[in-house]
């Protein structure tokens, strides 16, 4: 077997851990499916795309690369700009959509709905601002490097797991060490109880959309950057992301990591045993297995 | 009115027809049981699919063409899809609400999927053609076919909303509804949710199924492309426009959204030049999807919105409870 789907694994499972760890995070604490999330991604990749390109046509400079890498420091500087565009964006969406819903006690299962249609409304959005033509942040080739084992990787690849390796440690000790991650800890085990004890729920659920979307908008950018960008880039990861939510654990941030890493791994050697355009059932075929088997998945509690 | 005029509007009714078939399917997972399905298009794709290979002539390049009648290529639709929704119910219905949904929603990527890959079965990206249409001997005649084509999908609608209407107001409806208004009390009266939640997803599966085989039949061809998360979507809308819970809602709903979608259709065709119709094409579906929020936070209940009362015990009731509480009014 070629060792080489390891690494292919490994960076598409990255990007499903980043994109997992937002919908865990609203799934526990918000207490819906969130079908949108995987739009969250595509904006993300496009706004950065867009900003980029803004820097870019200001500053020659920028586009030169940096080092080994293939894009200038007008994509870092533009990633900032596009994670904060990506929250502003989820926390629009949340006023105009989910807040009322919310305030009006709606069923979960309207939330769930409501999502759905942003998923298609924003997702046909891009379409029309940007048409469905693949587009790239660079067109520049890049030489793999071997690692050893018979494993290669470009430098894009390698930083980009080092970066979401460290958002992964820093998303779990903000969950666990700081005041508002324990805040969201207690409104997920129980929102009316953690509101009369004087946390500010609202503040709580702002942080979690900023934290998904920005988590999300990196995963885009990730898939930009070493695949394409596509307006259905995002809507095509939604079932990994359910799968990998679930198979680590709804609420779990490193369950969710790692099962983005299993799901990414599945799926490369899915694609090496059964051919490529197999590869979306790959997901499905997790989730019925972890809804058969453990449906609380490897790190949550059973209800 | 022209002939061309008659043809055309019986082709609009017939195909919102279909449409208001799979609204039916769903107003019974949804608007009855409060079931969330997103993966409408994989159930009705299943359905079409499955009839399309039970009735077309043998096939030399791929599995099947069995050339039975079409009544038994759509009872062996409704069949087949009533029995994968069971199967997709029996895996998540007893979880969490929302991991039905995205089951479903993984049941129709994965349809999707095999339509598109499994090219011995299913013909792969360019579809099944040559699916035999009800009333073939007439096909010389345009309009006498159109409308016994209507003619058939008004009597299959009929006879489905009567069977609904009937188990609506059955025991069997009122316990459903009982368990979307408050599970605990009607595990309380000892009503096996779990079971009858899964009953209602298996037979709204199968009317999506049978949905999806009539419209192959008619329209005599079927490709993946077809039953891409639009066409839920599309669904969606219809029973969320029209009254989720209410049958007949369901039906004006799929004839409205269907109207509105081909007008719009018709509209971006002659106000865009080609290469703005892609673009175009997705700015309407922004709008539909905004339009489905909106109705979300303005108007849930749709237009007809649901029958709050169905049992004709309490209708009984009501007259001299209306009375009672307001004396001033006369009855109606």
């Amino acid at each position: 077997m070629n060792p080489q789907l390891i690494m292919d694994g490994l960076i598409a499972g990255a990007m499903i851990g980043l994109g997992a760890i937002g919908i865990t995070l609203t799934y526990s604490i918000l207490r819906f499916a969130n079908f949108a999330h995987g739009e969250m991604i595509s904006w993300g990749a496009y706004l950065a795309l867009a900003t980029s390109g803004l820097l870019g046509s200001l500053s020659g400079a920028l586009l030169k690369p940096i080092g080994p890498f293939s894009f200038g420091w007008s994509l870092p500087l533009a990633v900032f700009a596009a994670v904060a565009l990506t929250a502003a964006l989820a926390l629009f969406v949340d006023a105009l959509l989910f807040g009322p819903l919310r305030k009006r006690r709606s069923a979960i299962i309207i939330m769930v709905m409501a999502s759905f249609g942003a998923s298609l409304a924003l997702r046909s959005l891009l379409e029309f601002i940007f048409t469905s033509k693949p587009v790239y942040f660079s067109k520049a080739l890049q030489i793999a490097l071997p690692l050893g084992g018979g494993l290669r990787a470009t430098p894009d690849q390698l930083l980009s797991l080092t970066i979401a390796a460290l958002l992964v440690v820093a998303v779990h000790i903000l969950l666990t060490h700081t005041a508002i991650g324990r805040s969201m800890r207690a409104v997920s085990e129980n929102l009316q109880l953690a509101g009369v004890a004087g946390i500010d729920v609202r503040k709580v659920i702002r942080t979690v959309w900023v934290l998904g979307a920005g988590l999300a908008c990196i995963a885009g950018v990730m898939a930009g950057l070493l695949v394409q960008i596509r307006p259905y880039m995002g809507f095509d990861l939604l079932l990994p992301l359910f799968a990998a939510a679930i198979l680590g654990g709804i609420g779990s941030v490193p369950g969710a990591m790692l099962a983005g890493l299993i799901v990414g791994l599945a799926e490369a050697l899915g694609v090496q045993l059964i051919g490529a355009e197999w590869r979306a059932a790959v997901a499905f075929m997790i989730l019925v297995f972890v809804l058969l088997l453990r449906p609380q998945g490897l790190f949550g509690r059973a209800e | 009115m022209s002939v061309e005029l008659v043809a055309y509007i019986a082709f609009f009714l017939t195909m919102a027809l279909t449409y208001a078939v799979m609204c039916l399917g769903l107003n019974v997972q949804w608007g009855q049981t409060g079931l969330f399905n997103v993966g409408v298009a994989g159930f009705v794709a299943i359905g079409a699919y499955v009839s399309a290979l039970l009735t077309t002539p043998d096939a030399p390049d791929r599995f099947g063409g069995f050339g039975l009648p079409i009544l038994v290529g759509w009872l062996g639709a409704a069949l087949a899809t009533g029995l994968a929704s069971f199967l997709v119910g029996w895996l998540t219905i007893r979880l969490r609400a929302d991991y039905l949904a995205i089951a479903t929603f993984g049941v129709a990527v994965t349809v999707q999927l095999v339509a598109l890959n499994l090219q011995s079965v299913t013909g792969g990206p360019f579809g099944i053609g040559f699916i035999p249409r009800p009333f073939t001997n007439l096909a010389g005649d345009p309009l006498a076919f159109s409308l016994l084509n209507l003619g058939v999908l008004i009597v299959v609608v009929v006879l489905l909303y009567l069977a609904l209407e009937h188990l609506l107001r059955s025991p069997w409806g009122r316990v459903l509804r009982a368990i979307r208004e408050d599970e605990t009390a009607a595990l309380a009266l000892g009503k096996n949710a779990t079971r009858f939640r899964l009953q209602a997803f298996a037979i709204g599966g199968a009317i999506m199924g049978l949905a999806g085989a009539a419209q192959a039949h008619f329209v005599g061809f079927i490709a993946p492309d077809n039953y891409v998360p639009l066409l839920t979507f599309q669904v969606w809308a219809m029973l969320i426009v029209g009254g989720s819970g209410n049958n007949r809602g369901a039906i004006l709903g799929a004839i409205l959204v269907w109207a509105i979608w081909a007008a719009s259709a018709g509209a971006i065709a002659s106000l865009f030049p080609p290469e703005q119709q892609a673009r175009a094409a997705a700015l309407r579906i922004v709008l539909i999807g905004v339009g489905l929020c909106a109705i979300l936070l303005l108007r849930p209940r749709g237009i007809l919105g649901e029958e709050r009362v169905v049992s004709r015990h309490l209708a009984r009731l009501r007259p001299t409870r209306r009375a009672a509480s307001k004396p001033t009014l006369p009855e109606s």
